[in-house]
């Protein structure tokens, strides 16, 4: 099994802790002059977000995690399960609603997303910076008002809600920053 | 998309991670240091960095040559034996390597500024830092009048009596504070102390002023003489400024065959944590037979000392090129 040593740590390194995949958030090197070395080490659990701090003794070695992340193609949902491609082997994959979380109200068929495999499983997805989606409810758009200020919401393709301007209509597409869930422009053909 | 990995990163890290106001800062400094020196008649001296002796301290790992010999993790015992041979006070701007050392107050290679008072006191060198200190922030950052207290004050004021309390007590104090502590060091009464020291009493210290911590306990002496009181204590001191420990100094320890027994101490220890066997540095031990002139040392972190002065937040933003990018 591999592992790794502290020396090695650094931020975002995957280490498994008490049977869970973790990443390394921080890590910070104390050591009085003449006195031992430990690394404070803040630690995300990949599995349930939780983060924690722990302290290691310099040249402990630490057991790695075998955590991927990949680029993967989102194809379609089956009620249960979200299901992602790899492009180049055609290797499917299935995750949970635990492992996609939060990354499903952004989840386009065919858009490319970054999918970490634990154990050649999904742990987590994450979308693109940026979707374009299609609004399929909002408020009618007033012609002409593109006076700064005015936001109205609108609901999108995949059931998020989003802030847009008054001048926006349903039926348009529109760019959405997923890690902020921000508006960010129309897109136009 | 592009699957090369970080490419944004790597286009960059041919460029220096100091500002040039720093780079500029750091040969001020120099400049001012060495003036400081000159004034009070202390000989600049340069020793080697590469040696066939190493240093034995098991909290210490120097790197090995391939070609043979070992980069020096200070110029301690090159000094002691210039002192030994009749230099009267000396200093030296020296790049040391220290293995594994890495962190955002930490870089493997770095500068120390080490020097020696013959005849002079620890007591009076804590102050000669403390001046020194001065000069070199003059007009660039003002702290505070100082402090002193002993090793034992300064545990005490986080509730830790240094000198009674067991390992399990020390693990409950670390425990109380919220700090998470390997189970490994759990018999570990010298491991504990150091992290408390590390996570309670360092954060405790006010960035803006000097604090010196002294008289530490004989087992932390490293080579500080060690002074027979009742509590023997260690003649050491260490200086805590802007959030972190800049400078370690000694009484040094002029025994010849109390030095040689430290060394045999240090390779045991290291022979029990299974770490590679290192040599003594012999020449060391035949100039304190020849004879050491009583006398104070100290070695000061000059990268640290720039962060301090420039307010920059980690030791790399003192730093032309970190061993990242070295």
């Amino acid at each position: 099994m591999a592992s790794y040593s502290t020396n090695e740590f650094r931020s975002g390194l995957k280490i498994l802790l008490d049977g869970d995949p973790c990443a390394i958030v921080e890590n910070e090197f104390v050591k009085p002059g003449k006195g031992q070395a430990f690394n404070r080490v803040r630690i995300r659990n990949l599995k349930t977000g939780r983060v924690l701090d722990k302290t290691f003794k310099s040249g402990e070695s630490v057991e790695a995690a075998d955590v991927l992340d990949q680029e993967m193609q989102y194809l379609y949902a089956d009620g249960e399960f979200w299901h992602f491609m790899l492009p180049d082997t055609f290797e499917q994959h299935a995750a949970d609603a635990a492992a996609v979380g939060e990354a499903k109200e952004w989840l386009k068929e065919q858009d490319m997303c970054t999918v970490t495999l634990w154990n050649n499983s999904p742990l987590a997805v994450m979308p693109p910076n940026f979707v374009e989606l299609e609004i399929v409810e909002t408020d009618p758009g007033l012609k002409g008002d593109t006076a700064q200020g005015g936001v109205k919401p609108a609901k999108l393709a995949t059931g998020a809600v989003v802030r847009v301007p008054l001048f926006i209509e349903q039926g348009e597409v529109v760019r959405v920053d997923t890690r902020t869930g921000e508006y960010v422009s129309r897109v136009k053909d | 998309m592009s699957t090369f990995p970080a490419s944004r990163t790597d286009s960059t890290a041919w460029r220096p991670t100091a500002s040039l106001e720093i780079l500029k800062l750091r040969a001020r400094l120099l400049g001012r240091i060495r003036d400081w020196f000159a004034e009070r008649g202390v000989l600049e001296v340069e020793t080697p960095a590469l040696s066939r002796f190493a240093a034995t301290d098991p909290n210490i790992e120097s790197l090995e040559v391939a070609g043979g010999g070992w980069l020096h993790t200070s110029p301690e015992f090159p000094m002691k034996r210039l002192l030994a041979a009749g230099c009267e006070d000396i200093y030296q701007f020296a790049r040391v390597f220290r293995k594994g050392e890495s962190g955002r107050r930490h870089n493997p290679e770095f500068t120390l500024l080490e020097w020696y008072r013959v005849g002079m006191g620890y007591q009076d060198l804590m102050d000669d830092v403390l001046d020194l200190c001065i000069a070199a922030g003059a007009g660039l950052r003002d702290w505070k009048t100082p402090r002193k207290l002993t090793y034992a004050q300064a545990m005490a004021s986080v509730g830790v009596d240094s000198g009674r309390d067991s390992s399990p007590e020390l693990a409950a104090r670390l425990d109380a504070a919220g700090v998470d502590w390997p189970r490994s060091v759990k018999d570990d009464r010298e491991a504990l102390l150091d992290l408390i020291l590390s996570t309670l009493v360092e954060p405790s210290f006010d960035p803006a002023q000097p604090t010196f911590v002294y008289d530490f306990p004989p087992a932390q002496a490293a080579l500080a003489t060690i002074r027979p009181d009742p509590v023997p204590v260690a003649e050491r001191f260490e200086l805590f400024l802007g959030g972190m420990e800049l400078a370690n100094g000694f009484g040094e320890l002029t025994n010849a065959s109390e030095q040689r027994q430290r060394f045999e101490q240090d390779c045991r220890r290291r022979a029990e944590r299974g770490q590679p066997d290192i040599p003594a540095d012999e020449f060391l031990l035949a100039a304190l037979e020849h004879g050491l002139p009583a006398c104070s040392g100290v070695a000061l972190g000059f990268d640290r000392l720039v962060m301090v002065i420039s307010g920059a937040p980690d030791l790399a933003s003192a730093l032309a090129f970190p061993s990242g990018r070295a």
